[in-house]
């Protein structure tokens, strides 16, 4: 297995549970979106994902490693877009870059490297020397995939990676995570949004702190409705 | 250990350009303790007698008895400020970068530790050449032997500070961190009067003052600024610094955090 498994988790905030019982799997070279409204749970689960949080109960494994066991050798697979921004504003755009790269050992020729390569991908090279303070949203969140994805994870979170984002930029940052997904890597994309859904996508609904429905997009939302009248039918909120 | 080493330089190197583009801090760090350098002792010089006390050999003026102190309240400060800043980059999004790289998470605490301690202790060294500039001079190899008591006070506080930030949840309850750990710690210390003066008007205060980490910290870098080693003073910083590091990596175990928590 060397995408994402998840299975039985639960975690409670005190009294209050987050997430009872919640079990998922995300094959290498998929692109799974996790649809929830705000509340129902999609944060926590990833911060026992990114192992942020830890669970009592259950078990994760990232490209074969179980990240309670083997932490370290899970996390390495693992690249992360959180929904916060992790950027320090006050550095520019290579330097918040090459500490990322160093935090996953990555140094001198090697990081330069994989650096450069990043920003390519990402259409972000001319802008390296340039403050992240000075960027736009849509440049800073790019910035952010180009960081998760310098270490060359096998498994790839994003957590609302769109939020604040106007329409073009969402839309280009979408189109970029289902193009990695077809390069192979594995990606699970939290969501509230079902337009960055595609048909083919597998998706998860998270509603209240539990798992509402599971497999493909076009299955989930059924031939006769969209899939944002389907989850509105299925959650009772707004998208 | 290649990782390590590049994860401990890259760490050291962003706490270093951080505060490079905080130069408010910078001043702010110098100035503090040269009000009370400059103003306050010349005040108190007046009311306060000093006897000849180690590691003195003779009679000193207050300015040179608190210089020591001062040194101290540089690097306690700048552990606080190093605390804030990580509640900061918990608020902020930056800490959950560090937390969930493939390294141990002691190990990351650690490089954030001896990155505010070098900065702490650079500090230190602008303030004594800026003492010195004033007349207030010690020994000539004194400012060498002095580095390894500033780094053990340096690991100590900014230990303190990574405790206090594991511990405080929003950035608006830093004040309540002002006056219940920093002033107390600094005023019931030897930083601005030796012990037996605190003796002299309560035994309770003394005691207290005398198992305050911080005090031990002042006098070893006292003793040190003076080419002279105190044991006792080394041993409790050693240990305080101990149980603030294991504080803290309690403070950040996973089972125990709620930093994957929305904010």
């Amino acid at each position: 297995m060397t995408g994402l498994r998840a299975s039985n988790l639960s975690f409670s905030y005190g009294e209050k549970p987050a997430l009872e019982d919640v079990s998922l799997e995300v094959g290498a070279g998929r692109f799974c979106a996790l649809l929830g409204p705000n509340g129902a749970g999609k944060s926590t689960l990833f911060g026992l994902l990114t192992r942020l949080l830890v669970a009592p109960s259950g078990m994760i494994e990232i490209a074969g490693h179980d990240l309670a066991r083997a932490p370290r050798a899970a996390l390495a697979r693992l690249g992360i877009v959180f929904q916060q921004s992790t950027l320090d504003l006050d550095l520019t755009v290579r330097q918040n870059l090459s500490y990322f790269a160093a935090l996953h050992g990555l140094s001198g020729r090697r990081a330069t490297t994989r650096i450069d390569a990043a920003l390519d991908r990402m259409e972000m090279r001319e802008r390296a020397g340039e403050k992240v303070r000075a960027l736009n949203g849509g440049h800073r969140r790019r910035t952010e995939l180009a960081r998760a994805l310098l270490h060359d994870p096998s498994v790839l979170l994003l957590d609302e990676p769109t939020v604040g984002l106007d329409a073009a930029a969402r839309a280009a940052i979408t189109a970029h995570a289902h193009a990695l997904a077809e390069a192979g890597k594995t990606i699970l994309w939290a969501t509230h949004l079902t337009d960055e859904v595609q048909p083919g996508d597998d998706l998860i609904i998270l509603h209240r702190a539990r798992v509402l429905a599971r497999g493909t997009a076009q299955d989930i939302a059924g031939g006769d409705r969209t899939l944002q009248e389907r989850f509105l039918s299925m959650t009772g909120t707004a998208a | 250990m290649n990782a390590w080493v590049t994860s401990l330089r890259a760490i050291v190197l962003r706490e270093a350009l951080r505060f490079i583009h905080q130069r408010e801090r910078l001043i702010a760090a110098l100035v503090r303790p040269m009000v009370w350098l400059l103003v306050f002792a010349a005040g108190f010089r007046a009311a306060l007698g000093l006897s000849i006390i180690p590691p003195y050999q003779t009679y000193i003026t207050y300015e040179t008895y608190i210089v020591p102190g001062l040194c101290g309240m540089i690097l306690l400060f700048n552990g606080m400020q190093s605390s804030l800043s990580l509640v900061y980059d918990r608020e902020m999004g930056s800490m959950k970068l560090l937390l969930t790289s493939p390294l141990p998470r002691g190990w990351l605490l650690f490089c954030k530790l001896v990155g505010s301690t070098m900065i702490s202790v650079l500090q230190v060294y602008a303030f004594l050449a800026i003492a010195a500039g004033f007349g207030i001079t010690m020994p000539g190899w004194g400012y060498v032997t002095v580095l390894p008591a500033l780094l053990v006070a340096g690991l100590m506080l900014g230990a303190l500070g990574l405790v206090l930030s594991s511990l405080v949840k929003q950035l608006e309850n830093f004040a309540g961190v002002m006056n219940f750990v920093i002033f107390p710690m600094f005023f019931l210390s030897s930083a601005l009067y030796p012990l037996w003066k605190m003796a002299e008007s309560s035994e309770l205060l003394h005691d207290i003052c005398a198992v305050n980490p911080f005090t031990h910290a002042v006098e070893l870098i006292r003793f040190a600024l003076y080419l002279q080693f105190n044991g006792a003073a080394l041993g409790w910083t050693c240990l305080a610094a101990a149980i603030f590091t294991g504080a803290a990596l309690l403070g950040y175990d996973p089972a125990r955090t709620r930093m994957g928590r929305k904010t």
